[in-house]
C-alpha cells in the first residue's frame, strides 16, 4: 500500500490540461491539415489527374479539375478530401513545386462530409460546429460512447480508447465509454465497415434510445479509406447509418478526436484552441 | 529421417528463390513432406493456397521453418480434383491453414477433424466448400458466425455466446463457452468480423496502396508488418543496391522495439485493470502513449506509420531527435518499471494470475504457437534470434522465456522484454550507423517467376509475408501470416477447465489481433 502511494506520488499529475491550458506537444513530424498553396501550384505533367501528386496519392484524395490550364494559377490547385486522405504526405513528398504542405494543425473534424473537401486556396476547415440547443442541453455535460469497429485495423480503436487514460481523461467533461449500446448516447464507428460488420453495427444502433448520434471517426469509417474499393467492406459508416461528425486521420490523433468531440458538444470555442 | 532428407526446398528468411527451383509435388506428397517435417520438429510458418490460371486446379504453397538452422523449408504442389490430404488430425497446428485454403479455393482437406469457416466469405475460385443449398447453383448467404459449434450436452450444461460486439474498446469476435455452472468445458471462437480482403487486393501489385495494406493489416503492429513488406520487396528487387542500408535496418529495429513496448506496457496495464489493480492500471495506460509518442517523434506518426518504404525508410532520425528519444525512454524507463514492478509485486494480482489459462508447452508446441506467447510456455522461439533479419543479425537480443505457461508467465515475459527491448534500443540508439537511410533506385521491377519468405518478430509473435510473383514481376499471391493466426486456438485452450470470470484475464494476457487474423 505505502509502495503504491509512493509510486503513485513518483508518477505524478499526468493529466493534460487541454482545453484550459496548451494542449499536448506534437511530434515535429506530425502530419496534420494540409495546406495547399494554389499559387504556387505550377501543373506539372499532362495537367488535370495526371499531376504528381495526384498520381502520388494512394487513396485518390486529390482530385483536380481536368482542362484547368498549366501554369501558376490560383484555380489549378489540387482538391483534396480529407475523408479520404491518410495522410501519408506523398503528394508533399512528389509536388515539384512544394504547393502543399502539412501543417501541424490537428483541429479536422467535421460536422459534414463535404466540408472535408479542400478547394484551392481554402486556408480553413468548417470545423464541427455545436449541437443544436435541444441536444446540447441532453449531451453538453454527459455524452456517452459505445465504440464499435467494422473492420478497423485497431489503430484508430486504439487512439481513440487513450483518451480515456489518465493522460487525457475525457471524463472530465462527462464524456466516457459505456458497455452496453443501450446506455449510449453516441456511437463511435471505426473502420470501413466489413461486410461481416453490417448487421452487428445496424443492430448496435438499434439498441441505442433516441436521440442518437453517430461519430465516423477515421479514414476508413468517413470513406473507406485504402479500402474503399473493396468488395468485402461498404466504403464506411455513411453507407450505414447517419454520420453527425466526421473525424478524419490514418487514425485521427487523440487530440483530434477530442477536439472534434468538444467542439460538438460546444466546449470549445471557435479560434486557435 | 534427418530434416535434410526432407523432399522440400531449403531457403532463408528474406531471400528469394526461383519458382522454377522448387519442384512441384502432387498434394499427397506435399502432405507427407508435411507429416515428415513436422514429425521432426518444424512448424508451420505459412500454408496456402493460389487458384489455377483460367480456371486451373490450384497450387498449394507450405513454409515450414527449422529454428535450431535458421532456414525455411518450403514445398508446392499440384492439386487435382478439388481436394488434398489434411493433416490436422496429426498436426492440430495445421487446422486453421486448411480451414483457410478451404474457404479461399474451395479445395477439401480430406480427413480435416472440424471444417468450419475461417472468415466467412466466398472462395475466390468458384468452388464452394460449403453448400450448394437447396437450389442447384445457388450458394446460400454467407452469414458471419452462423455455423455449428461444439457442443456439451448434458443436465446443467449450457451456452454463453458473446459478441460479435463486446463491451470494452475491443474488435469484433463471437466466443461460444460451454458451461457447467461457472466452468467452463469449453471455448470455440468464431472471427471473420473484419475482413477486409487485404491478400485479393495485394495481387497485381506492388501498387500505391501495397504498403498501407501492410501497415493496416494488423494496425496496432504497423512496424512489423511495414517491416516484412519492405523486406520482401528488397528481395524480389533486381540487381544490387536495393537492400536497406544498416542505418535504415538499426532505426527500424528502434522502431519495432517501441512498437513492442508500447503494447506490451499498454497490455499489462489493461491486465492490472482486469484484476482490479488500478494504480498501474492507470500509470500503464499513460506510459502507452508515452512510447507511442516516441514512435511519433521519429515518423509523425503513433503507430509508426510511413516510416518504411521498400529500400529503407522515408526518414532518418536526425541528431536532435535521437537525443529527444533518447531522454525520453530514460524518463519512460523509469516510471514503467516503477508501475509494472508494482503489480507484478502485489501478492493479490500475482494470486489472481498464477495457474489462470495455463498452456502447457507440449499444448505449445501441438498448436505452434509463436511469440511471446510460445516463450511463456517455455518455447524460445524469437525470430529476433533465429531466422533473424536486419540489424538482429548483428545486434542481439535476449529471448525471454518462462516456464509455467500461466497468464502470470505471459506477463512476466513481456515484463522482460520491455527492459530488454528498452535496453536495446538505447544501445542502438548509442551506436547508430552513419549513412544513408534509403537505397538508390529501390523502385525497379521485381524479380519474375518467385516466391520469397519474409518475416519479422512482432510483438504478438512472427509476422510472416509470402510474396509470389508472376512472369512479369507482379504478385501472383501475397500471403500475410499474422501472429493471431498462429495464436487464437491458444486461448480457447487456456479456458479449458477455468471459470468464465478468467476470461478477461486469459483474453488480455494473449491480446491477440482480430483484424490480423481476418485480413
Amino acid at each position: 500500500m505505502i509502495r503504491a502511494i509512493l509510486e503513485r506520488a513518483r508518477q505524478g499529475y499526468r493529466t493534460t490540461r487541454y482545453p484550459k491550458g496548451e494542449p499536448p506537444a506534437l511530434s515535429p513530424r506530425f502530419r496534420g491539415r494540409p495546406e495547399i498553396d494554389a499559387s504556387l501550384c505550377g501543373g506539372c505533367g499532362e495537367g488535370g489527374n495526371d499531376r504528381a501528386c495526384a498520381k502520388a496519392c494512394p487513396v485518390g484524395a486529390i482530385r483536380l479539375d481536368a482542362g484547368t490550364p498549366t501554369g501558376p494559377n490560383r484555380r489549378s490547385g489540387p482538391r483534396l478530401d480529407l475523408g479520404l486522405c491518410i495522410f501519408c504526405a506523398e503528394c508533399e513528398r512528389v509536388c515539384p513545386e512544394r504547393a502543399i504542405d502539412f501543417s501541424k494543425d490537428c483541429r479536422l473534424a467535421t460536422r459534414g462530409r463535404a466540408e472535408l473537401v479542400l478547394g484551392p486556396g481554402d486556408a480553413r476547415i468548417e470545423l464541427a460546429h455545436e449541437l443544436d440547443a435541444k441536444l446540447k442541453r441532453l449531451f453538453g455535460r454527459s455524452l456517452k460512447l459505445r465504440q464499435v469497429s467494422a473492420g478497423g485495423c485497431n489503430a484508430c480503436e486504439a487512439d481513440a480508447n487513450v483518451l480515456g487514460t489518465v493522460g487525457w481523461d475525457f471524463g472530465r467533461f462527462g464524456i466516457q465509454f459505456v458497455a452496453s449500446p443501450r446506455h449510449a448516447d453516441a456511437l463511435l464507428v471505426t473502420g470501413p465497415v466489413a461486410r461481416n460488420m453490417e448487421l452487428a453495427l445496424r443492430k448496435t444502433y438499434q439498441a441505442m434510445s433516441e436521440p442518437r448520434l453517430v461519430i465516423a471517426s477515421g479514414a476508413c469509417a468517413i470513406s473507406g479509406g485504402i479500402y474503399a474499393d473493396s468488395p468485402e467492406a461498404l466504403g464506411g459508416v455513411a453507407a450505414v447509418l447517419p454520420v453527425d461528425l466526421y473525424v478524419p486521420g490514418c487514425p485521427p490523433h487523440p487530440l483530434t478526436l477530442l477536439d472534434g468531440l468538444l467542439r460538438l458538444l460546444g466546449r470549445i470555442e471557435e479560434g486557435p484552441r | 529421417m534427418r530434416k535434410e532428407e526432407l523432399s522440400l526446398a531449403t531457403l532463408a528468411n528474406g531471400r528469394a528463390l526461383s519458382l522454377a527451383a522448387l519442384p512441384l509435388m502432387s498434394a499427397a506428397e506435399l502432405a507427407l513432406a508435411l507429416r515428415e517435417g513436422l514429425g521432426l520438429g518444424l512448424r508451420i510458418s505459412a500454408y496456402f493456397g493460389v487458384p489455377g490460371e483460367e480456371g486451373g486446379e490450384s497450387r498449394l504453397f507450405a513454409i515450414l521453418a527449422d529454428d535450431e538452422r535458421n532456414r525455411l523449408f518450403v514445398g508446392r504442389a499440384q492439386t487435382e480434383g478439388g481436394a488434398f490430404p489434411s493433416v490436422a488430425r496429426e498436426f492440430p497446428q495445421a487446422q486453421l491453414f486448411e480451414r483457410e485454403i478451404a474457404e479461399q479455393l474451395g479445395l477439401v482437406p480430406e480427413g480435416h477433424p472440424w471444417l468450419k469457416r475461417v472468415r466467412f466469405r466466398r472462395s475466390w475460385t468458384g468452388r464452394e466448400v460449403w453448400g450448394p443449398g437447396i437450389l442447384p447453383g445457388v450458394i446460400p448467404e454467407i452469414l458471419p458466425g452462423v455455423c455449428d459449434f461444439y457442443q456439451v450436452e448434458g443436465e446443467q450444461v449450457h451456452q454463453v455466446a458473446v459478441g460479435p460486439v463486446h463491451a470494452g474498446v475491443i474488435e469484433p469476435g463471437h466466443f461460444r463457452f460451454q458451461c457447467h455452472g461457472e466452468r467452463v468445458f469449453h471455448l470455440e471462437i468464431a472471427l471473420g468480423y473484419q475482413h477486409r480482403g487485404i491478400e485479393e487486393a495485394m495481387i497485381g501489385g506492388p501498387a500505391a496502396r501495397s504498403i498501407h495494406y501492410a501497415e493496416t493489416a494488423a494496425g496496432d503492429s504497423s512496424i512489423a508488418h511495414a517491416t516484412s513488406y519492405c523486406q520482401a520487396l528488397e528481395a524480389l528487387a533486381s540487381g544490387p543496391g536495393h537492400g536497406s542500408p544498416p542505418r535504415a535496418q538499426a532505426i527500424a529495429a528502434i522502431a519495432l522495439e517501441l512498437e513492442r513496448i508500447a503494447n506490451h506496457v499498454g497490455d499489462l496495464g489493461a491486465l492490472a485493470g482486469d484484476v482490479g489493480y488500478l494504480p498501474s492500471a492507470s500509470f500503464c495506460g499513460r506510459l502507452r502513449g508515452d512510447f507511442l509518442n516516441m514512435s511519433a517523434l521519429i515518423c509523425g506518426s503513433r503507430f509508426g506509420r510511413g516510416l518504411l518504404r521498400p529500400g529503407g525508410l522515408a526518414c532518418d532520425l536526425d541528431p536532435g531527435l535521437a537525443e529527444e528519444l533518447e531522454r525520453r525512454l530514460k524518463a519512460a524507463e523509469r516510471d514503467s518499471s516503477g508501475a509494472i514492478d508494482l503489480m507484478l509485486e502485489n501478492q493479490s494480482v500475482l494470486a489472481r494470475l498464477e495457474d489462470t489459462g495455463v498452456v502447457p508447452r507440449e499444448t505449445a508446441i501441438e498448436l505452434g504457437l509463436v511469440g511471446p506467447a510460445a516463450r511463456a510456455s517455455g518455447l524460445a522461439r524469437d525470430l529476433r534470434f533465429d531466422q533473424s533479419s536486419g540489424i538482429y543479425r548483428l545486434a542481439q537480443i535476449p529471448v525471454s522465456t518462462a516456464e509455467s505457461g500461466d497468464a502470470l508467465a505471459r506477463a512476466y515475459v513481456r515484463r522482460l522484454e520491455v527492459q530488454r527491448s528498452i535496453a536495446f534500443v538505447r544501445e542502438l540508439l548509442g551506436s547508430l550507423p552513419a549513412g544513408p537511410v534509403r537505397a538508390e533506385g529501390s523502385s525497379g521491377p521485381l524479380a519474375p517467376d518467385s516466391l520469397v519468405v519474409a518475416m519479422n518478430e512482432a510483438w504478438r509473435g512472427e509476422a510472416c509475408h509470402v510474396a509470389i510473383t508472376d512472369g512479369e514481376g507482379r504478385f501472383a499471391r501475397y500471403k500475410i501470416v499474422d501472429p493471431s493466426f498462429h495464436n487464437w486456438p491458444a486461448l480457447a485452450y487456456a479456458m479449458r477447465d477455468e471459470e468464465i470470470s478468467d476470461f478477461p484475464i486469459c483474453n488480455k494476457s494473449f491480446n491477440l489481433s482480430y483484424c490480423g487474423h481476418d485480413l
